[in-house]
């Protein structure tokens, strides 16, 4: 997904860029010479050349629209701290992007029921249980559960823990959920 | 939890009339708005009064839960309960989101163009959402590639870039309210226009736009 690297983004962007400014260009000086010399029949170049401009305008936005959209996938499936692997094929403005999309995002869950609000992006799957089996895949620590015991997750230590809390954990790789 | 909860009147004749609601009653309205929702091609009417009255109720749970003993079973019992509500509550709400997201041009030229007195589909803070998104993703593509484009070529009309909510899409309802004479356009140019009755409890696949209206007022639900 994003095997393209930030260095090719920007390389394959500025080829399109200059090619709609040559067409421009060239477009630019056929309409002054059908206009003032006469020459109808460079207008359908001239249109050919437009239609080329439009095709690449719409081409450009749409690749740019469409990695806004897996970079929004990602605060949905990470959280709001990216890994630094993806963060290395962003780009300034895709981070700033991201940035901005996080924040609208948060002072809107701040802002249901009245209270601290709600975090829409917990909950993803309809809860079967309260408490789940969880194996540790990584060194974690110490963990602390609702009713102020804490646990300590070790690699391949096995737990009974709370659904909700571990959630996101599971999203993050540090957790498993064990399947009986 | 047998308290009765107050719920502003949908209609917006002279004063608001206060809708007593049951907890049960409350959920039932909730998981309606929720399956609506997932649904419908469309952003539906805001519902930001169940919200509030459903997180309210969330809440109350929570203190009753923490003043309870521990290790009582009813205890268990009333924590999925809460879960289970949460779940619905945040799905319902990430449905919305994901549809704004989705027809963001569309969604905000439809509130601009909203008349007076009629429900928005937006909450105020959905709106707030919304103007952001688009700011943000506008300041984005202008600052990444419009900028560079040559001059006349430097905006991109996004009411025509972002395709639309296809209202044509099917979908299964089943009848709550009977309904008379609800008119079917063609699909094609061979058939005609026909109409249908809508018998109470019956269930239909029938295209969105025809039957829209009949959501909105919860003649029918979704499924």
């Amino acid at each position: 997904m994003f095997c393209e690297r930030a260095m090719e983004l920007e390389d394959g962007l500025r080829q399109v860029l200059e090619e709609m400014k040559a067409l421009y260009e060239q477009n630019q000086s056929d309409v002054n010479e059908a206009k003032s010399g006469g020459r109808s029949d460079l207008i359908p170049t001239i249109k050919f050349r437009h239609c080329s401009l439009l095709r690449n305008q719409r081409c450009t936005v749409a690749y740019l629209y469409d990695r806004l959209l897996r970079i929004r996938a990602l605060r949905w499936e990470c959280g709001s701290v990216l890994p630094s692997a993806l963060r290395f094929h962003m780009s300034a403005e895709e981070m700033e992007w991201f940035n901005h999309y996080k924040k609208s995002l948060a002072t809107y869950m701040r802002s249901l029921g009245g209270h601290e609000g709600l975090d829409i992006t917990q909950d993803m799957k309809p809860p079967k249980n309260l408490y789940i089996e969880v194996r540790c895949l990584k060194d974690y620590g110490e963990f602390e559960v609702d009713d102020g015991t804490s646990v300590l997750l070790k690699k391949n230590s096995q737990h009974f823990l709370p659904r909700g809390k571990c959630e996101q954990l599971i999203r993050q790789g540090i957790l498993e959920h064990v399947l009986s | 939890m047998t308290e009765e909860l107050d719920l502003p009147g949908q209609d917006s004749d002279a004063g608001s009339e206060e809708v007593v609601l049951t907890p049960a009653e409350l959920i039932d309205r909730l998981e309606q708005a929720w399956m609506n929702e997932k649904f419908a091609p469309e952003l539906l009417e805001n519902k930001s009064e169940i919200v509030e009255c459903v997180m309210e109720q969330l809440q109350h749970m929570e203190e009753n839960l923490r003043r309870a003993k521990k290790g009582d079973l009813k205890v268990s019992i009333h924590q999925m309960e809460m879960e289970r509500i949460r779940f619905v509550l945040s799905s319902y709400l990430r449905c919305r989101l994901m549809k704004i997201e989705k027809f963001f041009p569309h969604v905000l030229e439809k509130e601009k163009t909203r008349r007076e007195g009629e429900p928005s589909s937006l909450s105020p803070e959905e709106f707030a959402f919304a103007r952001e998104y688009m700011a943000n993703t506008e300041t984005y593509l202008k600052n990444v590639a419009l900028k560079h484009m040559p001059p006349n070529l430097q905006k991109v009309d996004l009411l025509r870039a972002v395709p639309k909510p296809d209202l044509d899409s099917y979908v299964f309802l089943r009848v709550k309210e009977r309904q008379e004479n609800i008119l079917v356009e063609p699909e094609t140019d061979e058939q005609r226009d026909y109409v249908i009755d809508l018998e109470e409890g019956s269930q239909h696949l029938i295209r969105y736009k025809t039957i829209a209206p009949l959501v909105a007022s919860g003649a029918v639900q979704l499924i």
